[in-house]
């Protein structure tokens, strides 16, 4: 169970690195979505996959009578769910903010704060 | 609640029973303070007037907490506190030792600095937009990442101070600073995943996210561990963080986009935070490791320190130049850390330098620019000719981030370069130098061009710079000088942090009392 996840998180991150590489920002995003939840069935596979019971202490005793799926990496990802989602609404709306502003979604073309033709600093007085 | 009838459960096993001393408290009260005046000023962020007053004295308090947290930490030693009383590894632990503590302090000190240059350099568009609040959650990412000791934690305050950071770079909503947040927030969201992953297969490999457990578990388990994989992903993300060569663009292609106090700000915190995280994972949980990496480390820093600086020389934007001078001296910390041993203590006290300095060196490039109208060195000039003091303050700034004696630059960087020909690497001590030199053409231009050269043009606004810029820019400056002066008494402390991060007995019997695990 653990290679097959295993393989799953290398395709997505196969996916998500191929999407950043674009250089229009849409794709980007895309890529970044993909690479947070690529993340997650990292956390997740990492903890082990235990099918077994809920982490669950049955009434009246004291400990665990069997092996019980590991609940800390469910709580990593829940975390890393919040925040990744948070982050890529910011970046949505940064990046439609940047396609009004800019009137472009192509990185190569985004050169207000580092422009082109920028003038060299004077040699001399 | 009461527990079932019949069973008796030892809680002492699973609890930290004892109530935990008034003075164990600071170690969680800089984080929760900030959080709490940051909401605070969330909710008064129509009151104007009131704002900059609150957040400003709020953030002294954070400057005393701070203080009050490193004074505990040199009498008493490391300190922990565990979330929820559970006995560690299981509850996320507070452990602040010397260096998280030296590191708050001075973040804390810059903050304040910036609170009040913010005053005249934030108008009232920016405070209504949160600017305050923003500052204090920023603050609260930062303080957490200095003081947490769990490294999953320590990726919950990374991604804390980023949105705040977000927050604070998009204030004003020009098309440059939308340019520069893209590549900035894109650029950091992918390192701190980087850094998110690795702690993934950390876990996998230790099974606890507690440092002071990984750091009993690494020394014992080395052998059938892949922990090279590990180190060298954890070298990456806080790379990218740090913004070492090469995965450094992301920080002049946004650093001079923002209002001047948020540049400043970003240049005293952001990277340092970087550069912390790998001291605590590099040099306390993976010394084996890194010794490993020590070339590759060497050569990076090697590569960023030279090629920031000859960046900086190719500048006609003065923010624009401070931002490769950002990136020069992540070089000279980076240097610190792939030679080890003194070269920590360097690296400490190179970070400690650049967190004054380059935030200084921000607000005077904004006092220059408004005076001359322009901070373009094309058009500048003047400056020594209407206000003398300033341009001294600024001199003084130049000469300490060039490493010039007798300024704060200098020990920090005569460590390093001691510390690399110690160990042979001639080369690395020589970079270090040059740099140095590289560094002082680049600075030593802008004052004859901005400051000694007569003005050319009519100048800019008419009245010199208000108390709330020359204020904090003075304290700034007055810190270089005397840590400059009178190194000692940092030095000491600094020395015995990065003595403390190389044989961290004493962190994980903080954490770990008695031996109990």
């Amino acid at each position: 169970m653990e290679v097959l996840f295993s393989l799953l998180v290398g395709v997505f991150f196969a996916a998500a690195v191929y999407l950043m590489l674009s250089k229009f920002l849409v794709r980007i995003l895309l890529g970044v979505a993909i690479l947070g939840n690529a993340v997650n069935l990292l956390l997740f596979t990492s903890g082990r996959i235990l099918r077994e019971v809920p982490p669950v202490i049955p009434a009246g005793l004291d400990r665990q009578v069997a092996v019980t799926a590991n609940p800390l990496p469910q709580a990593l990802i829940l975390t890393a769910i919040v925040i990744s989602f948070s982050f890529f609404a910011f970046l949505l709306v940064l990046s439609y903010r940047a396609f009004q502003d800019l009137g472009t979604d192509n990185a190569n073309d985004m050169r207000v704060a580092e422009p082109v033709a920028d003038s060299a600093p004077p040699t001399g007085y | 609640m009461a527990a079932p009838a019949g069973s008796s459960i030892d809680l002492s096993a699973a609890l930290v029973l004892a109530p935990a001393p008034l003075a164990d408290w600071l170690v969680i009260l800089p984080v929760a303070w900030c959080l709490v005046s940051g909401a605070v000023l969330l909710m008064l962020r129509k009151n104007l007037h009131i704002q900059p007053l609150l957040a400003i004295l709020a953030l002294a308090v954070l400057v005393v907490l701070d203080g009050l947290l490193l004074w505990r930490v040199i009498e008493g030693g490391p300190l922990t506190m565990v979330m929820g009383r559970w006995l560690p590894p299981f509850g996320i632990a507070f452990t602040a030792d010397l260096t998280g503590a030296l590191f708050a302090l001075f973040s804390a000190l810059v903050a304040l600095a910036g609170g009040v240059f913010a005053v005249q350099n934030i108008d009232g568009s920016g405070r209504r937009y949160g600017f305050y609040p923003f500052l204090l959650l920023l603050m609260a990412g930062v303080s957490g990442a200095f003081l947490t000791g769990d490294i999953f934690n320590l990726y919950v305050w990374f991604e804390v101070l980023l949105i705040s950071s977000f927050g604070l770079l998009v204030l004003g909503s020009e098309p440059k600073q939308i340019d520069g947040a893209v590549k900035y927030a894109f650029l950091n969201l992918v390192a701190t995943t980087l850094f998110l992953i690795a702690v993934g297969y950390l876990y996998g490999l230790f099974g606890t996210l507690n440092m002071a457990d990984i750091a009993i578990k690494a020394a014992e388990r080395r052998a059938d561990l892949p922990l090279m994989t590990l180190a060298t992903l954890f070298v990456l993300a806080f790379g990218m963080k740090a913004a070492a060569f090469p995965v450094n663009f992301w920080l002049p292609a946004s650093y001079h986009t923002p209002r001047i106090v948020v540049s400043a700000l970003f240049a005293g915190l952001l990277t340092k935070v970087g550069i912390y995280s790998l001291l605590r994972v590099m040099v306390m949980l993976f010394p084996v490791e890194r010794e490993e990496l020590s070339f590759v480390i060497a050569v990076a820093a090697a590569a960023t320190m030279l090629l920031g600086a000859l960046g900086a020389i190719g500048q006609s934007d003065i923010r624009r130049l401070l931002g490769y001078l950002v990136v020069s001296g992540i070089g000279v910390m980076l240097a610190g850390i792939a030679v080890g041993g003194p070269g920590v203590a360097g690296a400490i006290f190179y970070a400690l330098h650049s967190m004054v300095v380059m935030t200084a060196l921000y607000m005077a490039s904004g006092v220059a620019g408004r005076l001359s109208g322009t901070f373009d060195l094309n058009g500048a000039g003047g400056l020594y000719g209407r206000t003398a003091y300033f341009s001294a303050l600024s001199l003084v700034l130049f000469l300490s981030v060039a490493g010039m004696p007798p300024f704060s630059g200098f020990w920090p960087k005569v460590m390093v370069a001691k510390a690399a020909i110690d160990i042979g690497a001639w080369w690395l001590a020589g970079s270090v130098l040059l740099t140095g030199f590289l560094t002082m053409i680049a600075v030593g231009r802008v004052w004859a061009l901005a400051y000694w050269r007569p003005s050319t043009t009519p100048a800019g606004e008419g009245a010199g710079p208000g108390p709330a810029a020359i204020l904090p820019l003075s304290a700034l400056v007055l810190v270089t000088v005397l840590v400059g002066l009178f190194p000692d008494p940092l030095l000491s402390q600094i020395q015995a942090a990065a003595s403390l991060l190389a044989d961290p007995s004493a962190y994980i019997d903080s954490v770990f009392p008695h031996g109990a695990r």
